[in-house]
């Protein structure tokens, strides 16, 4: 073999074997990880959402790995600070993601395919004050109300009430009949006394968007009497909670609902699919109760789970891939319906299979929606208005501050820090 | 005669090669931080840049009321966890005093069954009880409805007024063990001939337990509340796992590890600020500081120790 000849054939052995390492590299699926804190969906995302993305993108394997809620955001911004995030970055609406936005570490998402599925109204909770960037896909929003043990209902023949006086004319007849705990809330946590109570019954008072844009421009104070009203009558609920309501956890009041043991739960919607599985009894549905008869109603239908992509990313084009089935009318019937209670935000409606979810959509039509007072620009400073919510409808409802009390505090902690753009 | 051997100078590498490893890990992961924290604290944040804020940030965590509030509230229950906390001492030193009697039987698994509860973790025993304590499911209610004295009950962790002592009889609960079987070790290290002797001039029973055997477990007992005080002010798990980050109900059971926490990683919508936060852990840093130099200082100079 001459010379030549052998260089010849190292060189055609190198061309041959380039070209089949390309070729596997080019084979080779892409994984992508999700961050999240529903760790109580990794099931159905597992099962359901994630091979049906798989099916038509056999290049990219999705990993969905959730953190616990209460530590999501912790966990999220270490992560990022040290470059180890996933690829899709579950965005929780407003200010947390907003920041992270403006840290750079979320890519704007403004030309991808799909994102006109989405009214301006949908996108709010992603996108920048000035209306211009999106920065997160939005995948679903979650309507406050109350759940009910139908059975119950039933056997002691009550029917849902419309007004705040037949609302507490039924908490009467149930504590009068000793079966049942009138209302699962506990107050250890906060959390459920915010969300559950205030930001659930508060829009009848305040007048939903109407009320809630009056306080960010200043033209409201939490100190007025449509502010302060909520708290009132979450302080008279506390005669119908149960034994030791002050140290009943989310999880007791969740458990105290499925086992049967109480009558009404003040709810968000996110609770159905958990519900279904847990509760042995048919699950009703009522709306916040309006004041008089004849009043409109409003809800809280808050945009509360979204998804972008992380800067860092090393395969922004895969990850926009999956992004753009997030954002399409596939992914809405998927994933409302494999997770009931998490309404789709997409300008086309879904048709959803589970009544309970339906009966929550429907107060759509006939109700005022809006999103929760505290979660756009009011929690930007500290103190934090959010949390400081969670503390006073705990110590309303625990009788450690009386109403107005309560309201001077928050106003207080809001006037030591925001300013009204006038 | 004897000849001391003239000085060489020998090979004296081996020293570095055996402090190395201690050295680098426990700089790389206590003292950088630690020097890196106080400097954090220095500084503030402004778009995505550090900037020069000399002791600002701790103006405004005393003097600035929206910080400050938590911030004296935090320490004054810290304090109050320590108070109760401290109760664990005398009863640890009371138990071991009762296992070093000679003529106990069983002495081994009540050693046993008090130490345990340390070796458990603290999500155990936040979740056991919780639990326990339940309203709800909890066997306390029960139990007390049992001997006749439900009045007693109530939602313990739920009250205000209740919720820290609460947590502070779980602490002692579970940290018990600990000056128990320090103690324990120093009470059965005394020599036989010192109680003999003592037990000839008439000192027995208790008085020989207070005026013998327990001035010979000072120094043991100081080191001991050294160490509850240090555990104290850094605590953060319990309360974290029982009561939430907020310290709830109304911030009764925030401790300085929970607002260091809130602080800086921020919850649920509060943003978190790592500036203020590193303020927060110099702080705490600052007050176990200065306790152990108290310690060290006022105290453990005035403890007479004994060679046996």
């Amino acid at each position: 073999m001459s010379i030549p000849r052998f260089i010849f054939g190292v060189l055609a052995l190198i061309a041959v074997l380039t070209c089949a390492g390309a070729g596997a590299v080019w084979a080779a699926p892409v994984t992508l990880t999700i961050e999240s804190w529903r760790n109580d969906d990794l099931a159905i995302w597992q099962e359901k959402i994630i091979p049906a993305f798989e099916k038509t993108h056999p290049d990219i394997i999705v990993k969905f790995e959730p953190t616990a809620p209460t530590e999501y955001n912790a966990a999220l911004n270490s992560k990022l600070d040290a470059g180890t995030a996933g690829d899709l970055i579950t965005c929780r609406p407003f200010d947390a993601s907003l920041q992270l936005f403006q840290k750079g570490r979320l890519v704007p998402l403004n030309g991808l395919k799909g994102m006109g599925n989405f009214s301006s109204v949908a996108r709010t909770a992603w996108t920048t004050d000035d209306g211009k960037t999106t920065f997160c896909v939005p995948m679903a929003a979650v309507i406050h109300g109350f759940i009910y043990n139908k059975d119950a209902f039933d056997k002691l023949g009550l029917k849902p009430p419309a007004t705040v006086p037949e609302f507490f004319a039924l908490l009467e007849k149930i504590k009068a009949d000793g079966t049942y705990v009138p209302l699962a809330l506990g107050t250890k946590e906060g959390w459920e006394t915010a969300s559950m109570g205030y930001q659930n019954i508060g829009p009848t008072y305040y007048k939903g968007e109407t009320g809630r844009l009056a306080l960010i421009h200043g033209k409201a104070k939490l100190t007025d009497p449509q502010w302060v009203e909520p708290f009132a009558v979450l302080a008279k609920w506390r005669p119908y909670l149960g034994d030791g309501f002050e140290a009943q956890s989310y999880a007791d009041s969740q458990n105290l609902f499925t086992l049967g043991r109480a009558a009404i739960y003040p709810a968000g919607s996110w609770e159905i699919s958990g519900f279904r599985k847990q509760a042995t009894f048919a699950l009703g549905a009522f709306a916040p109760p309006v004041q008089k008869a004849g009043d409109t109603c409003y809800i809280s239908d808050h945009p509360d789970i979204a998804l972008g992509l992380n800067a860092k990313s090393p395969h922004p084009a895969q990850a926009k891939a999956f992004l753009e089935w997030v954002a399409s009318p596939e992914f809405a019937k998927l994933y409302a319906n494999a997770l009931p209670g998490f309404f789709s935000l997409q300008r086309a409606p879904v048709a959803l299979s589970d009544p309970l979810a339906l009966q929550f959509a429907s107060w759509r039509g006939t109700c005022k929606s809006t999103i929760r007072p505290t979660y756009q620009i009011l929690s930007r400073g500290t103190p934090n208005l959010e949390n400081m919510f969670w503390v006073e409808g705990s110590n309303v409802i625990n009788g450690t501050d009386a109403p107005a009390v309560a309201a001077a505090k928050l106003q207080k902690g809001l006037d030591s820090w925001y300013k009204p753009a006038k | 005669m004897t000849r001391v051997p003239p000085r060489t100078r020998r090979n004296r590498t081996h020293i570095v090669v055996f402090l190395a490893p201690a050295v680098l890990i426990y700089t790389a992961v206590m003292i950088v931080p630690l020097f890196e924290t106080l400097r954090l604290s220095l500084f503030t944040t402004s778009g995505n840049h550090f900037v020069w804020n000399g002791v600002a940030n701790f103006g405004v965590l005393f003097f600035d009321e929206r910080q400050s509030l938590g911030f004296w509230n935090a320490l004054r229950n810290n304090v109050y966890f320590f108070v109760i906390q401290m109760l664990q001492n005398p009863i640890g030193i009371g138990l071991a005093a009762l296992l070093a009697l000679p003529r106990l039987r069983a002495g081994a698994f009540y050693r046993t069954a008090i130490f345990l509860p340390t070796l458990l973790s603290f999500v155990i025993v936040g979740f056991g009880w919780k639990l326990i304590l339940s309203p709800l499911w909890g066997v306390a209610p029960s139990l007390l409805g049992a001997v006749g004295l439900k009045g007693l009950f109530a939602p313990y962790l739920g009250r205000e007024s209740s919720a820290l002592t609460t947590l502070g009889f779980i602490s002692v609960w579970q940290y018990v063990g600990v000056p128990m079987m320090l103690a324990y070790a120093a009470l059965i290290s005394i020599p036989d001939e010192i109680i003999d002797a003592a037990e000839v001039d008439g000192v027995v029973g208790i008085a020989q337990f207070f005026r013998v055997k327990l001035p010979l477990i000072w120094p043991t007992i100081g080191m001991i509340s050294i160490l509850t005080f240090v555990g104290n002010f850094n605590a953060f798990d319990l309360v974290y796992v029982t009561q939430g980050a907020l310290g709830a109900p109304n911030y009764s059971t925030d401790i300085l590890g929970t607002l260091l926490y809130r602080t800086f990683f921020g919850y649920q919508l509060q943003l978190g600020d790592p500036n203020m936060g590193a303020t927060v852990a110099t702080m705490m840093f600052l007050i176990i500081l200065a306790g152990v130099c108290v310690y060290l200082f006022a105290v453990q100079r005035k403890i007479s120790r004994y060679q046996f």
